[in-house]
């Protein structure tokens, strides 16, 4: 028996632009693009020194954080974040779970799937700070802004999730409830709700973690939380603060994220 | 032989105990919600979300029509955009891809102290904000699309290498093992063994991570990191409404145009 013959020689895997010539067009054309992309940054070297030693601080103070001074600011901040996170968090759900059903194709009429589906598109197109900016122009300052914010984006993310899992279920248990004569809410309430629950609940602790962290941004623009405290502290090159400010945010959201992850998996 | 008697007629999902539980777990979510919502609103003036609807349709009114002249203006900010997401995604791919092998279980040369800081690493760069990283960068190396590159490479850090080490921890042992069996070096194990199979993944990531850079870097000018988010600033700083609407229409249009070219690369990838 002759031993089985290998190929001697190596084959190139397929390639993604088949032609040479354009693959050595587009290659140096993303060369030219990154030439004059670096060439378009503008650095004002001595203002870089003078940064680097205020960077040096910002790292002295990050190792050194000072909790105690700005405590009275910090731990307001903290308050409102935690709760404009929860209670944006739990009226979003509330809101999102009409929506999603709406959305999704085999629940709803069509009228109602475009009308929710472009409800979503319009809550995932705008970005959290840029909603925040309009609501702190309409609302005033402060944390009620923050919550209406931190609302309307959970809708986008939690509906189209929520939409896409109820358009995914097993349709034969549908088909067997449906088929014992069942009216629409009794379906909704034996065929999906027990289908798609787990993951409403693991989605929305997710949310939580999200929301938790965009309460640290939104502040920038005014609508309340840490994010303006730490903006404060920033503006005032109060680097121990502003050190001490992160470090509690970084604790935060490892917490909030192996809380959630621990319960999901607990519940599901 | 005993009689068996006391079943409940209907069945029931869930034992009366169970239910007890349950429903206090609600109970207690309200109380909670009601409680910070108490929190929350205690400091809001509720004349001015009363007054929030005419606000609005102010707002809606002066923002239209939008001001179209203004579009020249906003082609340079717009590239200084392109170029920090772009710029900022290849800066930190670059420093995310040893940090990922550091951190995956069946790379990292040592489990007990390197991996620990590579994965703290990750989770710092993951919960702060580009806007903070911004925030902090315009205070330490100036105003400037510098900070802003900065900035996304810092925040990008996280996220590639999160999605990488475990891209690198889901390989195929047997084939690393079959290049191990040949004698190679540990390098030429890294070359052979698994940079071929986390490729795909690695170029989709960092794709990903491209499109939503540009999100990102649209609002990075917020806070004085370059960009059309200056121009956005500028603008509400003034009340120019109808030039807000045009760069909000723009920004839009950026989006979605970096979302079809992303997802239409990454299907060619993978």
């Amino acid at each position: 028996m002759s031993a089985q013959s290998y190929p001697k020689t190596w084959r190139r895997p397929p390639q993604i632009v088949k032609d040479r010539r354009w693959r050595i067009a587009l290659q140096l054309g993303i060369l030219l693009y990154l030439v004059l992309a670096v060439g378009s940054v503008e650095v004002d070297w001595e203002r870089v020194s003078i940064g680097l030693e205020r960077g040096q601080r910002f790292i002295m103070g990050f190792l050194q954080p000072d909790f105690t001074s700005r405590w009275n600011d910090i731990a307001r901040g903290l308050v409102e974040s935690l709760t404009m996170t929860l209670t944006s968090t739990v009226i979003g759900v509330l809101i999102s779970v009409p929506i999603g059903i709406g959305a999704a194709s085999n629940l709803a009429p069509k009228w109602i799937y475009y009308i929710c589906r472009s409800i979503i598109a319009v809550s995932r197109a705008l970005q959290e700070i840029i909603i925040a900016i309009f609501l702190v122009a309409m609302f005033g300052f402060g944390p009620f802004a923050g919550f209406l914010t931190l609302s309307f984006a959970t809708i986008g993310f939690l509906a189209k999730l929520l939409a896409d899992d109820i358009e995914e279920i097993d349709e034969t248990q549908a088909e067997a409830i449906r088929s014992t004569g069942a009216s629409w809410w009794q379906l909704v309430n034996y065929a999906v709700q027990p289908q798609v629950m787990p993951r409403l609940i693991g989605l929305s602790l997710y949310r939580l973690d999200i929301n938790f962290r965009e309460s640290a941004v939104i502040g920038i623009v005014g609508a309340g939380g840490i994010g303006a405290t730490l903006n404060t502290a920033i503006d005032r090159y109060e680097y121990d603060s502003a050190g001490a400010i992160l470090l509690i945010i970084i604790g935060i959201v490892m917490i909030a994220e192996y809380g959630s992850s621990y319960l999901r998996k607990f519940l599901q | 032989m005993t009689e068996i008697t006391h079943y409940s007629q209907t069945w029931t999902h869930r034992t009366p105990r169970k239910r007890l539980f349950l429903w206090a777990g609600w109970v207690a979510l309200v109380a909670l919600f009601l409680w910070c919502w108490q929190i929350m609103t205690e400091s809001t003036i509720w004349a001015f979300v009363w007054d929030a609807p005419r606000q609005a349709a102010d707002i809606g009114s002066r923002m239209l029509p939008p001001r179209l002249s203004y579009v020249p203006e906003l082609l340079v900010p717009m590239w200084d955009t392109l170029n920090i997401a772009t710029l900022g995604t290849i800066a930190g791919v670059i420093m995310a891809v040893p940090v990922a092998f550091l951190a995956a279980r069946n790379t990292t040369p040592s489990a007990r102290i390197l991996r620990p800081i590579a994965l703290f690493i990750i989770v710092a760069s993951r919960s702060i904000n580009s806007l903070i990283w911004a925030l902090l960068l315009v205070a330490i190396i100036g105003p400037g699309i510098l900070a802003g590159i900065v900035a996304i490479a810092l925040r990008s850090i996280g996220f590639v290498g999160k999605l990488l080490y475990e891209a690198i921890e889901e390989t195929d042992a047997r084939q690393i093992e079959a290049v191990q069996a040949t004698g190679a070096s540990g390098p030429q194990v890294l070359n052979y063994g698994i940079v071929p199979q986390i490729m795909p993944a690695f170029w989709g990531i960092s794709v990903f991570r491209w499109d939503i850079n540009i999100r990102e870097s649209t609002i990075l000018g917020l806070v004085g990191a370059g960009g059309i988010g200056l121009k956005l600033q500028a603008s509400l700083n003034v009340l120019a409404w109808p030039q807000v609407t045009v760069i909000l229409l723009l920004i839009l249009g950026t989006v979605v145009v970096s979302e079809w070219v992303s997802a239409k690369v990454r299907r060619a990838i993978i």
